[in-house]
């Protein structure tokens, strides 16, 4: 799934640079304009990826193989609540993804959460978020039963 | 937990070059979190040691990390560590940086909000030669009733050959 979702978010940016960018006139647009376009492209898509997926990650490697101890943090969160449907995009394949999505968030660092199209922060948040007992209630509101409450529920 | 010994640990690790065994990565994060108090930055001298050449004795980075925080926060406790050597860059570096900043100004703020306050003060140094940042951001209050630094997890080994983390390095030497 995960590969999946890679490769439909590369299919949406190669699409920005597969067509150049061409003036009214028809002249193609220059090598700095093609790069803003690209960069305008992935900007929208970027909100749209936010959208797709109820809990969306962008990470250094992938859910199985994480290649960044904070990225790995909020895979081993997420799988603790039980949640293994979601986005994850592997910004370590694409560094215009990379910053794209730096850019995007007004975040300058990697791994980036969003739920539900609103960014909630890094590895740092979420692991307080898992602490004080916020992310069961987020997951909540995403629809999503976490699996701690889950288990809470079959001890008592 | 004896102050020693994370060192000792830290240093097994840096020869390890970053890459470790570690089967209860995130047990391990949510349990060592090592009541600190404020002097106790002061106490720990090996925390800053540097046993290889080329590391730059003044701490420019960590110096203005600490500089600009104070100013844009006036925190009432404040810890800048330098965490590059748990990390896959070269001895020295100033590239990865936990900070425990305590500060009123942070009252009746989420996080994220906390964060980006944080990240504001330091963007210049988020986007020339800092590659990792992790925060603690607290009101007063909550540095009262909790105060404890929470521990990084292991390195994943990510930054080894890493065309951007190569070129906060070479930013952060120049």
């Amino acid at each position: 799934m995960n590969s999946l979702i890679r490769s439909t978010a590369r299919c949406l940016r190669s699409g920005a640079a597969v067509y150049p960018p061409r003036q009214a006139d028809g002249r193609v647009w220059s090598a700095s304009a093609r790069f803003l376009c690209a960069s305008a492209g992935l900007q929208k898509d970027l909100g749209e990826m936010v959208k797709k997926d109820k809990v969306v990650v962008f990470m250094k490697g992938t859910p199985a193989q994480p290649m960044c101890g904070f990225s790995n943090a909020v895979v081993q969160i997420l799988r603790m609540h039980g949640v293994d449907d979601y986005a994850a995009y592997n910004v370590l394949e694409d560094s215009e993804l990379r910053e794209g999505v730096k850019t995007f968030s007004n975040w300058p660092t990697i791994p980036q959460v969003y739920f539900s199209g609103e960014f909630v922060g890094g590895c740092d948040i979420l692991l307080q978020m898992h602490q004080n007992g916020d992310l069961v209630e987020e997951l909540k509101k995403l629809g999503i039963s976490s699996a701690l409450l889950e288990a809470e529920k079959e001890s008592k | 937990m004896d102050n020693k010994e994370p060192q000792n640990k830290q240093k097994k690790k840096k020869n390890l070059g970053g890459l470790l065994p570690q089967p209860l990565m995130l047990p391990t994060v949510l349990r060592c979190v090592r009541p600190i108090s404020t002097s106790l930055a002061l106490s720990r001298p090996l925390a800053h040691f540097r046993p290889h050449m080329d590391p730059d004795p003044s701490r420019p980075i960590e110096r203005s990390i600490r500089s600009k925080l104070t100013d844009a926060l006036d925190p009432v406790h404040l810890e800048v560590h330098n965490e590059s050597h748990m990390h896959a860059v070269p001895p020295g570096s100033e590239s990865h940086f936990r900070v425990l900043v305590v500060s009123s100004q942070f009252e009746g703020l989420p996080l994220i909000k906390r964060h980006r306050l944080v990240n504001e003060a330091l963007k210049k140094e988020l986007s020339s030669c800092v590659h990792a940042l992790s925060i603690q951001a607290k009101t007063p209050e909550q540095w009262r009733s909790d105060p404890s630094l929470a521990k990084s997890p292991p390195c994943m080994g990510g930054s080894r050959g890493d065309h951007t983390v190569e070129e906060k390095l070479k930013a952060g030497r120049e």
